[in-house]
C-alpha cells in the first residue's frame, strides 16, 4: 500500500496537469448532450482532485522535491533529453492556491453565464491545467508552452462577454501585450539554449555556473524575466491589468488576480535561484527587483485609491501588491521568500473574495461604480461584510494571512538592511486597504456626502441570470470560506514553519540541481528557523489597519475639510492627475512602455 | 500625455535600449553554424535508439511529447475560444439562416476545375503527411493543416454548400475533442502499464518502417485529427462572420 | 560579421514588429505586427540550431551518424509557430468583435478604458 502511494506520488505532477486537460476534452464531448449540472459537477470534481493533489504534495514534499521525468527519460550522468516536472513545497503550494481558487470560482459560477456553459467549463479546466503546468515545469521551453496556454485561455475568458464593447477591447490589449511579453521571454530562452545547449532549468544553471559568465547571460536573464513580469503586472508592464480585470467576468478576475499574476512572480524566483544565482550579479539583481517592486507598489496604490470603478480599483490593488511580492522575492533571501509565499496566499484569498463580492454587486445592481452604488449596498449585508474584511485584509490587519506575510516580510527586510522598503510596503497596504474600506463605507453604509454624479449610469451587463435567494449561498459562500482560509493561514503555526521549510528548500540551488539531475543525494534539507511574529508586529498591523480606516475617511470627507487643509493635498492631486494621464492610453503606448521596461531592466543589470 | 507621438517616443527609447543590450548579447553568442549542440546530439542519438527516422518527430512526440500535449491543448483552447468569441448573439440571430450568395457562377471555370481536382489530392497528401510523421518530415500538425486547408478548396471553387457538406461541424467538434483527449489518454495508458506518463511503451519496430517508433505515429494521428478539426472549426467561425458582415452591408 | 548576422537580422525583425505594434492605427495591422515579432523568434531559434555542412535531421535517405542540424530548435520552432498562429486567430476574432461593437478598428478612436471608467475624481 505504501509503495503504491509513493508510486502515485511520483507521477502526481503529470496527473495534476493532464487530468484537467482530459477533463476539458470530456466536458466538450459529453457536454453536447449532458445537462448543465454535469459540466458543473465534472469541473468541480477535477478541481477538487487538483486541490487534494496539491495539498498532498505540499504536505509530503517537506524540504525535498518530487521529481518526475515525463516519458521515463531519466537523466544519465546528469543529462536527459526529456522534460521534468518538479514539485517542491513552494510550487505545490502554488498548485493549492490555483486549485483552491478554481474550486471557489466554480462554486460561484454555478449559476453563471448560461449562454456559454460548456465552453466556459472546458476553458476553466484548461486554465487550471496550464497554471499548474507553469508552476511545476522544470524546463524553460515547457514553461513557455504553459505560459502561452495560460495566455490563450485567459484572453478568451476575459473577452467572452462579446456583447460588451469594453470586454473585447480589454481582452485584445491584454492579448497583444502578453503575447509580446512571451516573445521577449522566448528570446531569453533561445540565448540560454545557444550558450548552454540545454533547456532543463537545472542543467542550464549547472552549465552556466561551470563556465565564466558574460553579458549574454545577463541579457538572457533580462529578457526571460521581462516576459514573466508582464504576466506579473509589474510597472511598467502592468497596463493590461486594469483593462482586462475591469471587463472580465468576475470569476475570471479572481483567477487572474489571485493566481496568474502571482505565478509571474513565482517564475522570477524559480528562475533566479535555479538558473541565475551565482551567475548574474546578485547585488544588481536585488537592487533592480526591489526598486521595481517599490515603484509598482506605490504607483499601483495611488492608481487604486483614485478609482471609482470597483473592479479597476481591485485590479490596481493587485498591481500594488505585486510590487510587495517583488520586493519580497527581490530581497533574494530565504526568510523574505517564506514571508512572500505567505503573503501571496493571503492576498489570493482576500483578492478573490473581493472580486467575487464585486460580482454580487454587478449582478444585483448592474453597476460596479462606487458613486452610483452609493448607499445601495445596505440591502446586501453579507457582501458588505466580505468587502470590509477584505479591505482590512489588504491593509494587513492581524490575524489575517496578509498580515502574517507582511509582518514577516518587514522583519526580513529590516534584517537584510533594506529598512527603506518598510514604509513602501505600508503605503501599499494603507492605500489599497483604504480604497476598499472607502468603497465599503460608501456603498454598504452610505457614509459621507452623496457623490454629485451618483445617479449616472455606466451600464454594466449582469453576468448571472435573475437574482435568486438560492444563489446567495453559491455567491457568498466561496468569499467567506476564502477569508476564513486567510485567517487560518495566520492562526495555524504549522503553516509558518512549513513556509520556512519551503523557502529554505527553494533557495537551496545545489540540492535542486543534484536532485533533478540525479547527481548523488542532495544531502539533508537545509534547516530553517521558524519565523515568529512579534508583539510589535501585531501593533504595527493594527496601526496599518487604523491608518487605512483614516485614509478611507479622508477619501470620503476630503471635500468637507477646511480649505487650508485641503490645500495640503494639492501636490497629491497633481501626481494623481499625471498618473491618470499616463494611464489613459492605447495599446501602442502599452507596447512602448513594455519596451521601455525591458530596456530599463537591461540597462540596470548590464551596466 | 498620450497619443501616437508618445507611443513613438516610448518606442524609440525602448528600441534603443533593447537594441543595445541585444547587440551586446549577440556578440557573445556562439558563431552561426558552429558544431557544438549537446542537447541536439543527445536527441539525435535518442531518436535513432527509439527507431524514429524523423528526429524532429521524435523530439516533438517522444522526448518532449509533454510540450506537444500543451501545444495541442493551446489549439484546442483556441477552437473553444473561437466558438465563444464568435458565437452568434441573440441580437444577431434574426439575420441567421441566410446563405452566402457567392456561388459557382462567380468563379472562373479554371479555378473551379482546379479546386475540385486538387481537393481529393490535397486531402490524400494531408493524410500521408500525418501518418508518415515518424519517418519523414511532417506529422500531425503539418498534415492536419493540409487536411483543413484542402477542404477549403471547395470554398475557393465557389461552392460553399459542398464545403458545408464536407465539414459537418458537430462531428468535427467531437473529433477535435477526441483528438485532444486521445493524447492525454495515451499518456495515462503508459502510466497504467507501469511506465512513466507518456512513456513510449509500444514496440519500436524497424527504423524507417511506417509502423516504427512506438507511440509516435499514434500521437501523430491524434494530433492530426485535432489540428485538422480545430483549424476547420476556427475557419468556419471566421467564414460565418464574413457572412454576417456581408448581410449587414447589403441591408 | 557573418557569424552574428542571422542573429542581428532576428533582432531587427523583432524591433520592426514592435514598431508596427507601437504605432499601429489598425488592429488587424497590429495583430500582423505581433506575428512579425513572433517570426523573429523562429529565425533566432533556427539560426541557433544551424550547423555548417549538416543536413536535415531525418534519417530516411541518410544513415544515422551523418551530420545533421539540431532537431531540438526545429521542434521548438514548430511549437512556436503553432502557438503564434493560434494567438493570431484568437486576436483576430477579438478584432472582429471590436469592429462590431465599436464600429472602428483604429485603436486611437476607441476611448481608453481608463477614461471610460470615469475615474477623474481623484480623491
Amino acid at each position: 500500500m505504501t509503495t503504491m502511494a509513493s508510486e502515485l506520488t511520483g507521477v502526481l505532477p503529470a496527473i495534476l496537469i493532464a487530468g484537467p486537460m482530459l477533463g476539458a476534452a470530456v466536458v466538450m464531448i459529453a457536454g453536447r448532450v449532458a445537462p448543465r449540472w454535469f459540466d458543473d459537477a465534472l469541473a468541480m470534481v477535477v478541481a477538487l482532485g487538483s486541490l487534494a493533489g496539491g495539498c498532498w504534495l505540499t504536505g509530503i514534499t517537506g524540504g525535498g522535491r518530487i521529481v518526475e521525468w515525463i516519458g521515463d527519460w531519466q537523466p544519465r550522468h546528469g543529462q536527459s533529453v526529456g522534460i521534468v516536472l518538479v514539485a517542491d513545497r513552494m510550487s505545490a503550494g502554488m498548485v493549492v492556491i490555483i486549485a483552491g481558487l478554481m474550486v471557489a470560482v466554480l462554486t460561484y459560477s454555478w449559476h453563471f453565464l448560461e449562454e456559454v456553459d460548456t465552453t466556459y467549463h472546458a476553458l476553466l479546466l484548461c486554465f487550471l491545467a496550464s497554471m499548474t503546468g507553469f508552476a511545476l515545469a522544470g524546463d524553460l521551453f515547457d514553461a513557455f508552452v504553459w505560459f502561452e496556454m495560460m495566455g490563450v485561455v485567459a484572453y478568451a475568458l476575459v473577452g467572452m462577454r462579446v456583447e460588451e464593447p469594453r470586454s473585447v477591447h480589454g481582452a485584445l490589449g491584454f492579448g497583444i501585450v502578453n503575447t509580446l511579453g512571451a516573445s521577449v521571454s522566448l528570446v531569453g530562452v533561445t540565448f540560454l539554449y545557444a550558450r548552454t545547449g540545454e533547456l532543463n532549468l537545472a542543467a542550464v544553471g549547472r552549465a552556466l555556473r561551470a563556465a565564466p559568465t558574460d553579458r549574454l547571460v545577463t541579457v538572457a536573464c533580462v529578457f526571460l524575466m521581462s516576459g514573466v513580469l508582464v504576466k506579473a503586472a509589474a510597472v511598467p508592464f502592468h497596463f493590461w491589468t486594469a483593462d482586462a480585470e475591469a471587463v472580465a467576468p468576475t470569476p475570471v478576475c479572481a483567477l487572474l488576480s489571485g493566481a496568474m499574476v502571482a505565478l509571474g512572480v513565482f517564475a522570477v524566483a524559480r528562475w533566479w535561484w535555479v538558473v541565475f544565482a551565482g551567475v548574474v550579479d546578485t547585488a544588481s539583481m536585488r537592487h533592480a527587483l526591489v526598486v521595481l517592486g517599490a515603484v509598482t507598489a506605490v504607483i499601483g496604490g495611488i492608481m487604486c485609491f483614485s478609482q471609482r470603478h470597483i473592479k479597476r480599483l481591485l485590479a490596481y490593488s493587485t498591481v500594488s501588491h505585486v510590487g510587495v511580492f517583488l520586493i519580497g522575492v527581490g530581497l533574494l533571501n530565504g526568510p523574505a521568500l517564506a514571508a512572500t509565499g505567505l503573503y501571496v496566499a493571503g492576498h489570493a484569498c482576500a483578492k478573490a473574495a473581493l472580486f467575487l463580492g464585486s460580482g454580487v454587486l454587478l449582478n444585483r445592481f448592474e453597476s460596479v461604480d462606487e458613486h452610483e452604488l452609493f448607499g445601495r449596498g445596505r440591502a446586501l449585508p453579507g457582501t458588505g461584510l466580505i468587502f470590509a474584511v477584505g479591505g482590512l485584509a489588504l491593509a494587513g490587519l492581524p490575524p489575517l494571512g496578509t498580515w502574517l506575510g507582511k509582518t514577516l516580510l518587514e522583519e526580513a527586510a529590516s534584517s537584510a538592511g533594506a529598512t527603506w522598503v518598510v514604509p513602501i510596503i505600508l503605503a501599499a497596504s494603507v492605500l489599497t486597504g483604504g480604497a476598499v474600506l472607502r468603497v465599503t463605507a460608501r456603498v454598504f453604509l452610505g457614509l459621507g456626502p452623496r457623490p454629485e454624479d451618483a445617479g449616472k449610469s455606466r451600464g454594466e451587463q449582469p453576468e448571472a441570470g435573475p437574482f435568486r435567494m438560492l444563489q446567495i449561498v453559491s455567491l457568498l459562500g466561496p468569499g467567506s470560506v476564502l477569508l476564513a482560509a486567510s485567517v487560518a493561514l495566520a492562526a495555524v503555526p504549522a503553516v509558518r514553519s512549513g513556509a520556512a521549510t519551503a523557502a529554505a528548500a527553494f533557495v537551496d540551488t545545489p540540492a535542486y540541481v543534484a536532485q533533478v539531475l540525479g547527481l548523488g543525494s542532495p544531502g539533508p534539507a537545509a534547516a530553517a528557523a521558524e519565523p515568529v511574529w512579534t508583539g510589535s508586529g501585531v501593533g504595527f498591523g493594527l496601526a496599518a489597519a487604523a491608518a487605512a480606516v483614516v485614509v478611507a475617511c479622508l477619501g470620503i470627507w476630503a471635500g468637507s475639510l477646511p480649505v487650508a487643509v485641503r490645500r495640503l493635498f494639492r501636490p497629491a492631486r497633481v501626481v494623481i492627475t499625471g498618473l491618470h494621464a499616463v494611464h489613459e492610453a492605447h495599446v501602442g503606448e502599452y507596447v512602448g512602455w513594455l519596451m521601455v521596461g525591458v530596456a530599463a531592466l537591461g540597462c540596470a543589470l548590464v551596466f | 500625455m498620450t497619443g501616437p507621438r508618445t507611443a513613438r517616443l516610448l518606442f524609440a527609447v525602448g528600441a534603443g535600449g533593447i537594441g543595445l543590450v541585444f547587440v551586446l548579447a549577440v556578440l557573445r553568442l556562439p558563431g552561426f553554424g558552429q558544431p557544438h549542440h549537446p542537447y541536439g546530439a543527445r536527441a539525435v542519438a535518442a531518436a535513432v535508439a527509439q527507431h524514429t527516422a524523423n528526429a524532429v518527430g521524435s523530439v516533438t512526440f517522444d522526448q518532449r511529447g509533454f510540450d506537444t500535449m500543451g501545444e495541442e491543448f493551446i489549439l484546442f483552447a483556441a477552437a473553444l475560444a473561437a466558438l465563444l468569441l464568435l458565437r452568434q448573439l441573440r441580437s444577431e440571430e434574426e439575420a441567421a439562416g441566410q446563405r452566402h450568395d457567392y456561388g459557382p457562377e462567380d468563379v472562373f471555370a479554371g479555378v473551379r476545375l482546379m479546386g475540385f481536382v486538387m481537393l481529393p489530392v490535397t486531402l490524400l497528401v494531408g493524410g500521408y503527411v500525418v501518418v508518415h510523421g515518424a519517418i519523414s518530415p511532417g506529422g500531425g500538425f503539418q498534415g492536419g493543416v493540409v487536411l483543413a486547408t484542402g477542404l477549403h478548396l471547395a470554398y475557393l471553387a465557389g461552392d460553399f454548400r459542398t464545403l458545408e457538406r464536407l465539414r459537418p461541424l458537430p462531428v468535427l467538434d467531437v473529433t477535435e475533442a477526441m483528438g485532444a483527449a486521445t493524447y492525454t489518454i495515451v499518456g495515462f495508458a503508459a502510466l497504467a502499464s507501469g511506465a512513466g506518463f507518456l512513456a513510449n511503451v509500444l514496440p519500436h519496430g524497424r527504423l524507417t518502417d511506417l509502423m516504427s517508433s512506438g507511440t509516435v505515429p499514434l500521437l501523430n494521428v491524434a494530433v492530426g485529427a485535432e489540428v485538422g478539426s480545430a483549424v476547420v472549426l476556427i475557419l468556419a467561425k471566421f467564414l460565418e462572420q464574413a457572412l454576417t458582415k456581408d448581410r449587414r452591408a447589403e441591408a | 560579421m557573418f557569424a552574428v548576422l542571422p542573429y542581428l537580422a532576428a533582432g531587427w525583425i523583432f524591433l520592426i514588429g514592435c514598431y508596427g505594434l507601437a504605432t499601429s492605427r489598425n488592429l488587424v495591422h497590429a495583430v500582423v505586427s505581433l506575428a512579425v515579432v513572433q517570426s523573429s523568434t523562429y529565425l533566432l531559434l533556427l539560426a541557433v540550431g544551424w550547423k555548417r555542412d549538416a543536413t536535415a535531421p531525418v534519417f530516411g535517405d541518410i544513415s544515422p551518424g551523418a551530420p545533421v542540424v539540431d532537431p531540438i530548435v526545429q521542434a521548438l520552432t514548430l511549437t512556436d509557430i503553432v502557438v503564434g498562429a493560434t494567438v493570431s486567430a484568437l486576436l483576430l476574432a477579438l478584432t472582429i468583435q471590436v469592429a462590431k461593437r465599436h464600429g472602428t478598428i483604429d485603436p486611437e478612436e476607441i476611448r481608453s478604458l481608463e477614461q471610460d471608467s470615469g475615474d477623474d475624481d481623484g480623491q
